[in-house]
């Protein structure tokens, strides 16, 4: 509990509480609103739509919240000193060592996929995906007001994606992760000298398929297995295009727009899977191959 | 007194300031936004709904106010800090214990930079939920999309800056991972094949070194107070003209008679 305090309290991990709870507020607020108009035939917005003068209604609202958070920042200011440590020294590594605190999360999916794909594609993916979002998303339902029953998909995927594989995992990084990256539960002490067994294997070695023989030589049949495996999970995407391409939202859609849409998807659903297969399995990779690893 | 102040509004040099009375009518109230540079990037009128604090949670705006204040604040903190390995530690304690206001301006600085990444992410949480993003919007949406890893950016080079442990080893573990670019790393995938050593591949660039280094700390300064705040500032520009010629904050059509 002490190592819990210790780490929570500290004024760097602050901007995470506070992130926390905006977060839930306006996850709670945005669906409250969501309820509302998804049960009246005209959203509450619309209701609004009469013309107000900038000057005061809008510039009122302005000078009020730019005092409001001054106010807060000067007294967070003043009575929190941004941290300062020892000087910078290379030799002396610091365990754990952290990026900060936003890119925890991206620091947590190391542990499920080795650095290129955690460090480099996943971010580049998440950029152009969200940038993506506009053109593939083409449901003209839902602009402009809060909804759900609108457009279920594009939200569900977002909250997931936002709140789950983004913001819990910077939690779960800043809070629960202690010296050599090893979980820890609040209650625990973060104990330097803690040894966890390595019991990882690779997903073929489940079926009996082992990765490299006896003199470390990669198996061509594991390469050949991990290949059909992603090639398979990918393939889930293709199967839905078969099944429903007849309906009218897939028609609308598009093959191209879809096609991204679900190599999207499926990469970003990718994470929680391979989180179960590593944190339930103790698996460590689905393909190995000389020059790089998932 | 009055007849004092009468008489000043009458001169040239009153007249040259400002433009127009400040008589409660709805000319003078347009005037006001119109005639004023800050404020004339509104509308002079708005939906009810966009005033709503409920609708925007005002975070756009919040971060901009963040952003100016860090601007300020910056450039205060750039008189006191020297970007070499030398002296940059010793100008952060002189900071913290000798300049008046010393610690205020830097605690202004770096907790407004963690809150408006938080205001980013926050803001486009937002936009997502209403789905702002739909025409004519798309392309602001992208430009918004740019400026969250400008902020990103923005705020990491920032973290280096005090040249201590917790600077050191945070930007050490956020490089790091450019080793493993695929092409362009020398531990990522055909790296090695492609002739990436630890001495010629992208986070040498990145690093001007093999380690976080005094050249990283050059490196990271010119680029969080010269180069990431003007392409930041650029792209804030394109994304507030945007909003206005996209039709100003989003709302419902209200030209449809469903939903």
């Amino acid at each position: 509990m002490e190592s819990f305090l210790k780490i929570i309290l500290k004024p760097d991990n602050l901007p995470i509480l506070f992130l926390l709870f905006t977060v839930i507020g306006y996850t709670w607020l945005s669906i409250s609103k969501m309820r509302k108009n998804d049960t009246q035939d005209i959203p509450e917005e619309a209701k609004l739509s009469d013309k107000v003068q900038v000057w005061p209604n809008l510039v009122r609202v302005e000078f009020i919240a730019s005092i409001v958070v001054m106010v807060i920042l000067v007294v967070w200011s003043i009575f929190i000193d941004a941290p300062l440590e020892e000087p910078a020294n290379p030799t002396l590594t610091p365990n754990p060592s952290k990026a900060p605190w936003y890119f925890l999360g991206l620091q947590e999916i190391l542990v499920y996929f080795d650095p290129w794909i955690a460090g480099v594609i996943l971010p580049t993916l998440i950029i152009v995906g969200l940038i993506a979002i506009p053109y593939i998303d083409n449901n003209e339902k839902g602009s402009g007001y809060y909804t759900y029953k609108e457009r279920k998909f594009a939200v569900l995927t977002f909250l997931v994606g936002f709140i789950i594989l983004w913001v819990a995992l910077i939690v779960l990084g800043t809070f629960m992760r202690g010296p050599g990256w090893y979980f820890f539960w609040p209650w625990e002490y973060w104990d330097t000298h803690r040894v966890v067994a390595l019991t990882n294997v690779d997903l073929s070695e489940i079926f009996g398929i082992n990765t490299k023989d006896a003199f470390g030589k990669l198996n061509p049949f594991a390469i050949i297995f991990g290949i059909v495996v992603i090639t398979a999970y990918y393939s889930i995407g293709v199967i839905y295009w078969i099944k429903k391409k007849n309906t009218p939202l897939l028609q609308e859609l598009g093959l191209l727009r879809y096609s991204i849409t679900a190599f999207l998807f499926l990469t970003m659903m990718s994470l929680p899977i391979k989180m179960v297969l590593r944190l339930a399995f103790n698996i460590k990779y689905v393909l190995v191959t000389p020059w790089f690893n998932i | 007194m009055g007849k004092l102040k009468e008489k000043f509004q009458q001169t040239e040099l009153y007249k040259s300031i400002f433009r127009h009375s400040y008589q409660d009518t709805n000319r003078n109230r347009a005037l006001q936004i119109v005639d004023n540079v800050f404020l004339h990037l509104h509308p002079v009128r708005i939906p009810r709904h966009a005033v709503n604090i409920g609708y925007t949670w005002g975070m756009g705006g919040i971060t901009f106010l963040l952003f100016i204040v860090l601007t300020i604040t910056g450039v205060i903190l750039m008189f006191y800090y020297r970007p070499a390995a030398e002296y940059a530690y010793e100008d952060m304690k002189y900071l913290m214990n000798d300049v008046p206001f010393g610690p205020l301006m830097r605690n202004m600085h770096r907790w407004g930079a963690h809150a408006m990444v938080i205001t980013v992410m926050l803001h486009m949480f937002r936009v997502f939920l209403t789905g702002s993003y739909k025409p004519p919007r798309q392309f602001n949406w992208g430009v918004g999309v740019i400026l969250l890893v400008l902020t990103f950016l923005l705020s990491f080079t920032g973290y280096l800056l005090p040249w201590d442990q917790l600077a050191i080893w945070a930007v050490t573990v956020g490089t790091n991972m450019a080793r493993a670019t695929p092409l362009l790393g020398h531990e990522g995938p055909f790296g090695p094949e492609l002739g990436m050593k630890i001495n010629n591949d992208i986070r040498f660039i990145l690093l001007g070194g093999t380690q976080v280094g005094p050249p990283t700390l050059l490196r990271f300064y010119v680029g969080h107070c010269i180069f990431l705040p003007i392409v930041a500032a650029v792209f804030m520009i394109v994304h507030f003209w945007r909003i206005r010629k996209d039709g100003g904050i989003s709302g419902p059509d209200t030209s449809k008679k469903e939903f």
